[in-house]
């Protein structure tokens, strides 16, 4: 089973786990119900679409409301620490969580100590947390937009706030910002590079890059990159290996995307509706039989 | 010039901090990335000149924001990003600092989406800001406590600068 980490944007909402459903406009949890357009409830619902897509269960989620004190992101770190062993996970994604390294490094240990222990995805903060305590190589896959890999590929960096100027963000770079992050230890074994061209690389290189259909509008609609995370999190858990699964989900996202028909005012929740589409299209078509774009040089 | 940081528990501390001393006149103070051994992974300190550190010290307790320590710098503190990139979506313009984005709808000056970033007040900024002006949307740096927060900040001023008439 899938598990998803992460937490929402409002102040009081308790520490809650159970599986995720949607409802309309609302992801639903344990009775709860929270808005899908704004953080992890983003991915949490894009999991949702493209487990149905797969006729696979429903992911089980754990969420906790923070609004950026950490007050939040640190009971569900201190949680998680506690409870690791009452839950036997193959996947587990860790999403929008206040980065704290030492908190980061009790979590994974606590979750790679079970008897069988689950392949772990990160994004967002969990990911800038995983790369600030040193522990990236741990991980399965990393989900970072240019920005977040100019973070990864800079040594010094503790935060995408602090990358440093020479370490630019253009696309035509990332073959050298991810062999940058290789080398210093600060990717994990497969890396899910989200932007204009998406591209799946390991320690070797690039090894697929994603650029149609291209719908040059989702780079500003919030949640776009976390609806990817969602669907390779699921095709992973389903069997798919790492880079076949991180190819499908950014080809099925860019599809969502152009069935949407997108302004840059578009919300992701209308992105999230077509995923299900989109993915069956993706699926059907055979991961190895979709055109990919030529490999930068 | 001796120079030193005050460190201080959380983010949104650092931000009123700097506010205070910037609405009391100072304007030789940094905000910075602090050296490896006080990091957590999302912090900020504010350098200052150490030799006023009485005066600074005096104007944070008037404000209630009490650092936790003030350090003398030994060593060169981290610099925040500074470098935008703008994308022009012809009725919208998009800024990003750092890892965040805000686009905003050219004609009516409302911001249509907030997107990138990692620290969990992103999606509650979103919430705030988006579907309002940007002179009646709250400033990230009010409501924000992150370094995700910082970077919209800078967003956000740059945009408005772009879209002003």
């Amino acid at each position: 089973m899938l598990a998803i980490v992460g937490t929402v944007p409002i102040r009081d909402f308790p520490l809650t786990h159970g599986p995720l459903s949607v409802s309309g406009p609302w992801l639903e949890i344990r009775g709860n119900r929270v808005d899908i357009n704004r953080g992890t409830p983003a991915l949490m619902a894009a999991a949702v679409a493209a487990s149905q897509a797969l006729g696979k269960e429903s992911p089980y989620g754990f969420l906790v409301g923070d609004i950026g004190h950490g007050r939040g992101s640190r009971e569900l770190y201190h949680f998680l620490t506690e409870h690791a062993a009452d839950h036997s996970f193959s996947v587990m994604t860790f999403h929008y969580l206040q980065p704290i390294a030492h908190w980061n490094e009790k979590v994974i240990n606590a979750v790679l100590s079970v008897h069988r222990p689950p392949m772990l995805i990160a994004d967002a903060g969990f990911m800038y947390a995983a790369k600030m305590s040193g522990h990236a190589q741990r991980f399965d896959l990393f989900t970072p937009d240019m920005g977040e890999l100019a973070f990864l590929a800079d040594e010094n960096a503790p935060h995408p706030f602090y990358t440093r100027g020479f370490i630019l963000h253009e696309s035509n770079r990332a073959p050298e910002l991810i062999a940058r992050a290789y080398a210093h230890g600060n990717a994990a074994r497969y890396l899910l590079v989200k932007g204009a061209m998406d591209y799946v690389a390991d320690r070797s290189g690039i090894l697929e890059a994603v650029s149609e259909p291209s719908v040059p509008v989702l780079e500003p609609i919030g949640g776009t990159g976390d609806t990817v995370t969602g669907i390779v999190s699921v095709l992973i858990e389903a069997g798919y290996a790492v880079p076949e699964a991180a190819a499908a989900a950014a080809m099925a996202n860019r599809l969502a995307g152009r069935y949407a028909q997108p302004t840059p005012a578009t919300q992701v929740m209308d992105i999230i509706k077509q995923i299900s589409r989109a993915l069956g299209e993706v699926l059907g078509l055979g991961v190895s039989k979709v055109t990919h774009a030529p490999l930068p040089q | 010039m001796d120079l030193g940081f005050l460190v201080f528990q959380n983010t949104s501390e650092v931000l009123q901090a700097e506010k205070a001393l910037r609405k009391a006149g100072w304007k030789d103070i940094r905000v910075m990335g602090p050296p490896p051994e006080v990091r957590t992974g999302c912090d900020l300190v504010i350098e200052f000149p150490l030799m006023e550190e009485l005066k600074v010290l005096k104007i944070l307790e008037d404000s209630g924001v009490i650092p936790e320590a003030v350090v003398p710098v030994s060593s060169p503190l981290l610099k925040p990003v500074d470098l935008y990139a703008i994308t022009d979506f012809g009725d919208y313009l998009m800024v990003r600092a750092a890892n965040m984005k805000i686009t905003v709808d050219k004609n009516t000056l409302v911001i249509v989406n907030i997107s990138g970033g990692g620290c969990p007040d992103v999606p509650y900024l979103a919430h705030e800001m988006t579907g309002k002006r940007l002179d009646e949307a709250p400033c990230p740096k009010d409501i924000g406590h992150t370094l995700c927060a910082y970077a919209l900040q800078l967003a956000y001023e740059e945009v408005g600068k772009r879209c002003s008439p």
